[in-house]
């Protein structure tokens, strides 16, 4: 990959143990609205997450998951408690942040290479040269990740043209154009099928191979987590906090065949466990 | 889909033809008096001859139209902006915006006769106010539909409001705005024409007025049939300029067809 010299970018992975916090909630709540009409999103929750590390976020449906990425990404302040991403407390923006959701959100007019290359018009220092190097340096930059996720030669076709996985795949792209140290990602596969979803599990695992930024993955799918993830958190239902914190150690790279061995289907059990007892103690508490 | 394009534009020039032989047909059957309704070839005869007498009065109904038209875009997309971008100022300024656009326009023709005196000023005030409200709600409905995900992963970047707008928010309009500009270029020279005719010595709609008083009726249809070419060739312009423009927008029927 042509990219600008950066160390966390040059491919070694990062060493254990030297591991730096790239990401850290201490007793992170969050409340929305005022007084009666208040909700609370998040209950106090003290996470801490270091540099190059792959987490899954897996818990029942509105369970504040996305709240943590809102507030990792800064779009969500803190009711109460503090956020440090990358050293400094998130009120401050402009943090080198690539987000993706379910909706690939590719704008129409744009042909797939310039929308990929849009953070870069937003992002300093890319934004003060994108004038002059949107044809040449950008633009190879686009394609070589657009070639790593598998649409070599999409890169002038408009999104109306690709299918749903194929514009899941430029999302991914879009998300790590401008070298973020993190990427935010809520359900990106959510929508598509289980087929197109394992081989993107397998295309975003070698995104991160290769690049190594740190990852905050919210999703329901569970194989997904064991299969992309290297350290899985389970929260409990609204408002959501940390029940479970545990590695995921098998080796990488993983495969799909992977997901039905024996110790893989068994941690997907734990999981299930966890997340059924939230459900049904959410139930009791409301009923 | 080239050939039923073709057949499409056969059978609609086929029955402008048709509209105007049985036209004609039915003043020569009936003998009816060109007082009434002249015919059809009558008329066109009329255009030709009286074309030099004509043409300064097209270009000044044009003129006006095309600067009312012009003030009523800026006037519109500004409006259209500030209450697309910002929640409380739609829900504050609509029941106003409303109350302006739902008073007919010949009603305020006179107040701008009041005030600025007969001519063009009154065309051109009369042509801005009829079109600019298409524009507003058009580039205002085209602001409020961008999607909050996008909006979500840019401000995550550190863009600021003007970057979204500029970067998505106003692309994301154009079609709407192009679409609404069709509309308003019809509008607004409605608006001229007819504070020509109530207030004017220059201007077709003036001609008309004049042509009728002297009871030369063809005339006054030969008026009626350059309003109706100039309507047609407006809207023709700003329909080619929408799909040079917006052809992103439109382009996925072109997949379906081929």
């Amino acid at each position: 990959m042509r990219m600008h010299p950066q160390t966390q970018f040059d491919g070694r992975p990062v060493p254990e143990g030297a591991a730096v916090t790239a990401i850290e909630l201490s007793e992170a709540a969050v409340t929305f609205g005022r007084g009666d009409r208040a909700v609370p999103a998040l209950s106090k929750t003290t996470l801490k997450i270091a540099d190059g590390e792959f987490v899954a976020l897996v818990g029942p449906s509105g369970c504040g998951k996305s709240t943590i990425l809102r507030l990792v990404s800064g779009l969500v302040q803190p009711t109460s408690g503090v956020v440090i991403v990358g050293g400094r407390e998130v009120a401050a923006r402009a943090l080198r942040v690539g987000m993706a959701f379910q909706n690939p959100t590719m704008l129409p007019w744009m042909t797939i290479e310039r929308n990929i290359m849009l953070p870069l018009k937003i992002v300093e220092p890319f934004r003060s040269s994108f004038r002059r190097l949107r044809k040449t340096e950008f633009r190879d930059k686009a394609n070589a990740l657009l070639e790593q996720v598998g649409l070599k030669g999409f890169g002038n076709r408009y999104p109306w043209q690709l299918s749903g996985g194929m514009l899941q795949r430029a999302n991914l792209c879009r998300a790590l154009i401008h070298e973020p140290r993190m990427l935010l990602l809520d359900e990106p596969f959510g929508a598509l099928d289980q087929f197109t979803r394992e081989e993107l599990w397998a295309i975003l695992q070698n995104l991160w191979m290769t690049h190594r930024p740190t990852v905050l993955l919210v999703t329901h799918d569970l194989r997904e987590a064991g299969f992309l993830a290297s350290r899985i958190c389970v929260m409990s239902a609204r408002p959501g906090r940390i029940l479970d914190d545990s590695r995921v150690e098998f080796a990488r790279p993983r495969t799909v065949a992977m997901t039905f061995e024996p110790q893989f289907v068994a941690l997907n059990q734990k999981l299930r466990a966890f997340i059924e007892d939230a459900r049904s103690a959410a139930q009791q508490g409301t009923g | 889909m080239f050939g039923i394009d073709i057949r499409q534009k056969a059978w609609s020039a086929g029955l402008i033809v048709l509209f105007f032989v049985a036209w004609e047909l039915f003043c020569v059957i009936t003998g009816m008096s060109d007082l009434v309704l002249p015919r059809p070839s009558q008329v066109f005869v009329t255009l030709v001859q009286r074309f030099p007498v004509l043409w300064p009065h097209i270009l000044q109904t044009l003129g006006t139209t095309m600067f009312g038209f012009v003030l009523g875009v800026a006037l519109g997309v500004a409006l259209g902006a500030i209450i697309g971008v910002s929640k409380t100022a739609y829900d504050t300024c609509y029941p106003l915006l409303i109350g302006f656009s739902s008073i007919p326009k010949v009603a305020v023709v006179p107040i701008f006769v009041l005030w600025f005196g007969s001519g063009t000023v009154p065309a051109v005030l009369t042509a801005l106010s009829i079109c600019f409200f298409p524009i507003v709600v058009n580039i205002a409905t085209g602001l409020a539909t961008t999607e909050p995900e996008l909006e979500d992963v840019l401000k995550a970047l550190g863009a600021s409001k003007f970057d979204i707008l500029w970067n998505v928010g106003l692309p994301r309009t154009m079609p709407f705005f192009f679409a609404s500009l069709k509309v308003a270029i019809s509008y607004a020279f409605v608006g001229a024409v007819l504070s020509e005719t109530v207030a004017s010595n220059r201007g077709i709609g003036n001609v008309m007025m004049t042509a009728s008083s002297n009871f030369n009726v063809p005339l006054v249809f030969a008026g009626l049939f350059v309003l109706a070419g100039l309507g047609v060739a407006l809207y023709a312009v700003f329909s080619l300029i929408e799909g040079r423009v917006t052809g992103w927008a439109t382009r996925k029927n072109d997949v379906i067809a081929t």
